[in-house]
Order: C-alpha cells, then structure tokens, then sequence
C-alpha cells in the first residue's frame, strides 16, 4: 500500500486531482448542511451576479435562485450519477468480457458481436434515443449511460482474460479441480483489475460529462438540480448573463479534470512497468 | 413686422406640411418577416394554425375587420345591418373587389366560402354556423344570414381566419384538400402569393388590382424561415428582418432587442385571441376533486412573479376564466391573488395529505419550462409535493388528452367572445376524452352550463353581461383550472416600419396598411 501511494504521489497532477475530487465530494456531503433549503427555491430578485448581494455568494439564477445552493447540491447529482452509472457499465461489462475471453470460440463470437453492436451506435446518439423511449428521470438517465458506456470495458476485460488464460497459475487452477466460474472470479479478474480500475475512473468523468450534455440538451431529470441542468438553463441567457453557465461550467472542468488525473496517476501505480515514464 | 408675420406663416406651413409628408404613407419598399415556424399550407380555408393565418391573412379576406376594440369594421362588406329581433343580418358587399386571377368576387362566392367549403374544413366556424337557418344571395352585392336565434357573438365570426373568403370558380366541385390550386392561393388580399420556397421563404407581392385605391403599400414581402430562436433573434439585429411577430424570438431576448436603436415593439394586435394561460386541474380522478385544494393551489401561485421574472412584465394576471380583452370581462369576481396563508388554510382543509402530484409543462420552450419550476416551487412552499414530468409535444397532447396529470400548462385563444372560446372549457357537454382542447379538467356545474347557453342566444349585450358575469363568480369560485397569465406576444419591428398593428388581430392582416419610411 505504502508503495502504491509512492508511485502514485510521484505524478504531482494525480495527487492535485485526488485534492479537488475530495473537495467535490465535502461540497456534495455537506450541501444538505450548508443549504437545507432546496436549490429550487427562489430566494431574491432573478439575475444578481456574483459577489453582489451578501449570502449570495454567486448570484442568482433566471428564477432568482442561489447558484451556488445549485452548485454544491449539484454536486451531488453529478457524483451519485458519474459512480452509479460506472457501477452499473461495469457490472454489465466484466461478466460478458470475462466470459468472451475466457471460454473463447463461439462464445468469444457472440459476445463480441452483441458488443460490437452497441459501440457501432454513437453513444451519445444512443443515450438520447433511449431517453426518448424511457421517461428523462435520474434513474433511467444512469441507466441510458450505463448502457451506452459498458462495451469498453467488455472489450478490455476480454483482452485482459484472453492474455491471462493460459498463464501457469491458471493452469494449475484448473488442475487443481476448481470450477471455471470459480477460476474467473478469484484466478483471472483480480489479475485483469488494474487497467479496469484505471478505465472505471476515466468512465466516472465520462458519465459526468455525459448527464451534462442530456441535461444541457433538456433531457435531464426536470426535478434533479445538476450542472448540465444549470448550463441548459442558462444557456439562453448566455448574451445577458454568461457567469450562470460560465460557474457550473468550471465546476464540470474541474470535477472532470481531477478524475482524468486521478487515472493516469493510478495508471502509473498500478502498471509498474510503465514506472519509467513519469519523471 | 408684416415680414415676420409672414415668415412665421411660412415657417408654421413648412412645419405643418412637413408633418403631413411624415403621415402620409410612402409606397413602395420590401418588408422581411420572420415566420415562425413555417406553415404546413397557405390555403388558410383549410388550415388555421397560428403561422398560417399570419402569412394568408394578407391574400384572403372576409367580411370585416375588428379594431383594438373588437369592433367591426368594414372589410369586403361595405356596409352591414342587424334586425330589431337580432335574427337577420344583411351585408353588402364592396364594389370592384376582384380575385387575383382577375375573376370578379361577387355575393355567390360569399355564400360558397361559408355554407360549401367553410362548413366541411372549418371546425370551430362550423359549431357557428349551428346557429344559421339560411344564407340568401338576392343580388351580386348582397348577403343576408338569417339565424335561428338570436346568437350574441355572430358578428365576431367575419375575421379572416374564422370565415376567408374562398373563390368559388377554382374549388366549386373539386376535393377541396387535395385540389392542386392550394398549392397557389387565390384570394381577394392586398398581396398575391408569388413564390413559396420551402424550408427557405414564402414571397408575395403587390395586388395592383385591389379595391381600395393606393393600398397596399409595400411592393413585397418576404416571410423568412429560421428554425433557430436564437438566429431569428440575430438575423434581426443585424437588420435582415425588419418584423419579427409576437412569439417568433425567445422571451429573455426580447429586452435586449427592443433595446436596440430604432426598434419599437408592441403588445397590441392580439385582442381577438386573448391568449390566456392557465393550468388544467384533473377532477376527474385523485386529489385534485377537492375544490379546497384547488383553491390551495390557485392561492399558492405567486404569478405576478411569474409575470416579472418569466415575461419580461408583460402580459396581465388572470382574474378568470375571461381575459380582460375579451367581451363581457368581468372585473368583480372573487379574489383569487397570491396569498400563501390562505392557500396554507385551504390545503389543510383539504383531502391532501402529501402525495406527489404531476406537473405537465407546456412544451414550447425555455419560458415554459422555467414557469413549472416556479411552480412547483410555489406549491412545494406552503406544503404540496410536485414532480414536473418532462415531455415533447406529442407527449404533453397525449397526456392531456388522456386526462393522465394531475395540474398541466396551456393557453388558449378566446376569439373576443365568451361564446366562441370560453365556454369550451367549462361546459359539461364538452367533456370527452381525447382531445386537450376541450373541457379537459371535467368540471361539471349545470348551472354554469345554463348560463353559458342561456347568454349564447340573448339578442342584447345587457342581457348577455349580466349572465356571464354569473357564470364567472360562479366559476372562479369553483376554480376548475388555476388561471396564470393573460400573455402578450410583443411584436417587434424596425420603427420606420409604419403602421404594421392595426386591428385586433395585428400582423395577421395588418399589412394592407403597413408602409416603410425609408
């Protein structure tokens, strides 16, 4: 553990991204604290920019609610979607990837094919027509992403099970009389995780930046205050009022900048080959 | 002394005459437009919808006009006269009016349009024509209805978009919606339809052959299509568009465009519709049958803010059922304001007890979007859990229509007159599952049902005020739907285009008398 910390505080970026990720995540665990109100109350006059008015830190919104009550509440939003929906990619993902890499053949060739199916759609396309068909709620928007973000991690997974299967270790498992499930789950996967550890992290900036853009194009969860809502919103007021999406904006830059970060530095500290190549 | 005089006298008619030129109307001049969204058709006996009468109420005409008052005024009838007992009417019609093909519009062309062709396409002139026993042609000038009884709102019918004047010799005979001439609209209008490029714009031009002479006065006009708000909004700023119709460019841009120099802009031009907005109540099913949660609700709306923060301030709060442009408004009607400590009573003394209800915005934008989140965080602050439940037009008229909400926006017009667009909504007879444009919260009072038949068929004005204001304390007193704004659609435009609001009906047929400065 201490080794792994020391590889990954060598990328001085990584560690800057783990500061900012666990800022987003106090925002988000103190928001109900900080602001009991709801973030929809209009509270003053509509359109109050920042640093003008005395407990209104950033202003107010068309509606004459507080931006920065929507910022931390939207917080929340943005994490519990960007973690759920990587849960759920990736518990679509690993099974069928393990599966296709590790009993090959025919199987290998149905799972890829069915894989191959869904990243031949352009994801975001596909997320707006499901949302289309479902009703845009929380529930079915983490959905949508889940189902337009697991064939990455079904393809990596496979290539990962594919390059352990044969290793001795796997060998002798099997010698040793165990069931291939039990092979998979506690031989192969726990070989196969670095990479999709590193994959899962990038996927949670992913999904952020994906509700955003649903939410952006008004296909968000009406009764859920996001980012992506707080852009979509103020987007048609970006000639009179550019700080209601410039502030949820940074908050999207930052939130995804420090996940990216934070994957490369666990790239390097969990592949310890690749150690060189940080300086 | 005599020299000054003289001079002053000089001075005062170059002044006076100088102001004649700035009121006597220029010829000539091309006029853009902005239409918005693009028509499905011209052929306005055929089609009615808001971007369509805006275009063909230039190339057709009916009978009369309706100033800012609702007023008639004369149109392709000259002249009209109503009998003491209120069951004939009689109008003549204009001398030398001519179809654009050069065919002369005589009284068998009147008769035609409306007991032909209007009755077959024309739904809501149709349920008016209900009242008509006859139409009578005795010469080529003269057309005299004879009603059954007397109908109060009959002489509100002759706008363009209720009852246009159709040509008899291009559609007597034919299958009026698959005739090929449609594509080409023939009318008596001020501009003749030139060319239509779809996706792109619709050109007209001058009629030099109309009746009264000099008008119109623009050369042409060019109605463009920009499917995007927000270009409709810049193609104005950068001076491609001189006239943007009420509702063509977003809420929130309209300060800033009425902002800029030599741009005036005007809320007129709509009393014939009366847009009315207000949120349908399901009673048929669910907590929304207690009339003490209504009225929680109706309370609970601080619309005033609605009106500030979302419309710019424009438009009025609603006091009723009836806009207050409509006829027979009535202004003493019980209270229904913004007070979150009745509504709070109210809610307490209701069947109410926390569950969450659904909240259908009115699809057509950003405005109407941000209005349900006002509301629902209006009712959330004195007690009532509201979910708005996202939707696209398709959804929001099959839900509606279903009955399958709880509170869901609209608005509608009113046509002037409570008989024409009012009691729609609130007679029980009009209660049908299907449709969102009906009596869509099923609310069903016999007596406001009387009411509203009863002043339908009085032969004066006393009569007919003193029944529906009944039928409006009644009403508001029920509260059936939670009434929000009556809306205005300012017209935008460059403010040396002169005179382009006229009549009650505004752009839709105001550019007989539209001219440019320029």
């Amino acid at each position: 553990m201490r080794g792994f910390w020391r590889r990954y505080s060598r990328n001085r970026g990584a560690v800057i991204g783990l500061f900012i990720l666990l800022a987003v995540i106090i925002c988000a665990a103190a928001a109900p604290f900080l602001f009991p109100r709801s973030p929809w109350s209009m509270v003053q006059r509509p359109f109050l920019p920042p640093f003008t008015v005395d407990g209104l830190m950033l202003g107010t919104d068309a509606l004459g609610r507080d931006v920065l009550s929507g910022l931390f509440h939207g917080a929340r939003v943005s994490l519990l979607v960007g973690l759920v929906s990587t849960v759920v990619a990736l518990s679509i993902g690993i099974p069928i990837g393990a599966l296709a890499g590790y009993y090959g053949g025919l199987v290998d060739d149905g799972l890829m094919r069915f894989t191959e199916f869904f990243q031949t759609i352009p994801s975001f396309a596909l997320a707006i027509v499901l949302l289309a068909i479902f009703q845009p709620s929380l529930g079915y928007i983490i959905l949508a992403i889940a189902i337009v973000s697991w064939p990455p991690v079904a393809r990596l997974v496979r290539g990962e099970v594919l390059s352990l299967r044969h290793r001795e270790f796997v060998e002798a498992a099997t010698l040793s009389g165990q069931s291939n499930l039990r092979i998979i789950i506690w031989q192969v996967l726990p070989n196969a995780l670095p990479p999709i550890i590193v994959l899962a992290s990038l996927m949670v900036a992913t999904a952020i930046l994906l509700e955003s853009s649903l939410s952006f194009l008004g296909l968000g969860d009406p009764n859920v205050m996001s980012w992506g809502y707080m852009i979509g919103a103020a987007r048609t007021v970006l000639r009179t009022a550019w700080w209601l999406s410039f502030i949820p904006g940074i908050a999207i830059v930052l939130t995804v900048l420090a996940l990216n970060l934070i994957g490369e530095g666990l790239n390097d500290a969990l592949n310890p080959r690749l150690r060189s190549r940080t300086p | 002394m005599k020299t000054f005089r003289l001079l002053t006298t000089v001075a005062a008619l170059a002044l006076a005459s100088a102001v004649a030129a700035q009121d006597t109307p220029k010829s000539g001049g091309t006029l853009n437009a902005v239409i918005q969204p693009e028509p499905p058709s011209l052929m306005l006996g055929l089609v009615q919808n808001g971007p369509t009468q805006m275009v063909a109420g230039q190339i057709y005409e009916s009978l009369l006009r309706y100033d800012k008052d609702l007023n008639p005024m004369p149109s392709l009838a000259k002249e009209w006269t109503k009998s003491e007992d209120g069951i004939t009417y009689t109008f003549t019609l204009q001398d030398g009016v001519l179809w654009h093909d050069g065919t002369p519009f005589t009284s068998a062309d009147v008769l035609f349009s409306v007991d032909v062709f209007l009755r077959e396409t024309h739904a809501r002139l149709r349920a008016s024509l209900e009242q008509v026993a006859s139409i009578e042609t005795p010469d080529d000038k003269t057309v005299v209805f004879t009603l059954k009884q007397p109908f109060g709102p009959f002489l509100g019918i002759f706008e363009a978009g209720t009852m246009p004047m159709i040509p008899k010799h291009i559609y007597e005979g034919t299958d009026f919606a698959n005739n090929p001439a449609n594509n080409t609209p023939i009318g008596t209008g001020p501009f003749k339809f030139e060319e239509w490029q779809r996706g792109s714009y619709i050109h007209l031009v001058k009629n030099d052959d109309y009746y009264m002479a000099g008008k119109p006065y623009l050369d042409e006009i060019y109605y463009q299509v920009i499917p995007d708000a927000a270009s409709r909004a810049v193609a104005f700023e950068t001076g491609k568009i001189d006239l943007l119709p009420g509702g063509s460019v977003e809420n929130f841009d309209v300060p800033r465009l009425t902002a800029m120099d030599n741009v005036c802009s005007t809320d007129a031009g709509w009393e014939f519709f009366g847009p009315h907005s207000w949120m349908w109540l399901n009673m048929h099913e669910g907590p929304m049958m207690d009339k003490n949660l209504r009225k929680a609700v109706m309370h609970g709306l601080d619309r005033e803010f609605a009106r500030d923060a979302l419309w710019n301030g424009t438009g009025k709060v609603a006091k009723g059922p009836v806009s207050s442009v409509t006829r027979f408004f009535e202004t003493d009607t019980p209270d229904i304001t913004f007070d979150p400590e009745k509504a709070k009573e109210f809610l307490a003394a209701s069947v109410y007890n926390g569950e969450t209800l659904r909240l259908l915005p009115l699809p057509y934008g950003e405005t109407w979007q941000r209005w349900a989140e006002a509301t629902r965080q209006n009712l959330a602050d004195i007690g009532i859990t509201v979910e708005i439940v996202a939707t696209d037009v398709a959804g929001w008229n099959q839900k509606v229509a279903d009955w399958d909400f709880d509170m869901a926006f609209t608005y509608l017009y009113q046509y002037g007159d409570p008989a024409l667009g009012v009691s729609r909504t609130y007679v029980s007879t009009n209660i049908a599952k299907g449709s969102p444009w009906n009596n869509v919260s099923g609310y069903v009072n016999e007596e406001v049902d009387t009411l509203f038949a009863d002043a339908a068929i009085q032969a004066n004005d006393a009569d007919r005020q003193s029944l529906y204001t009944q039928a409006q304390n009644i009403i508001v007193d029920d509260v059936p739907v939670a009434w929000m704004l009556e809306l205005a659609f300012p017209t935008i435009y460059r403010c040396d285009l002169m005179n382009p609001v006229s009549t009650a009906i505004g752009v839709n047929d105001g550019m007989r008398d539209a001219w440019l400065d320029r």
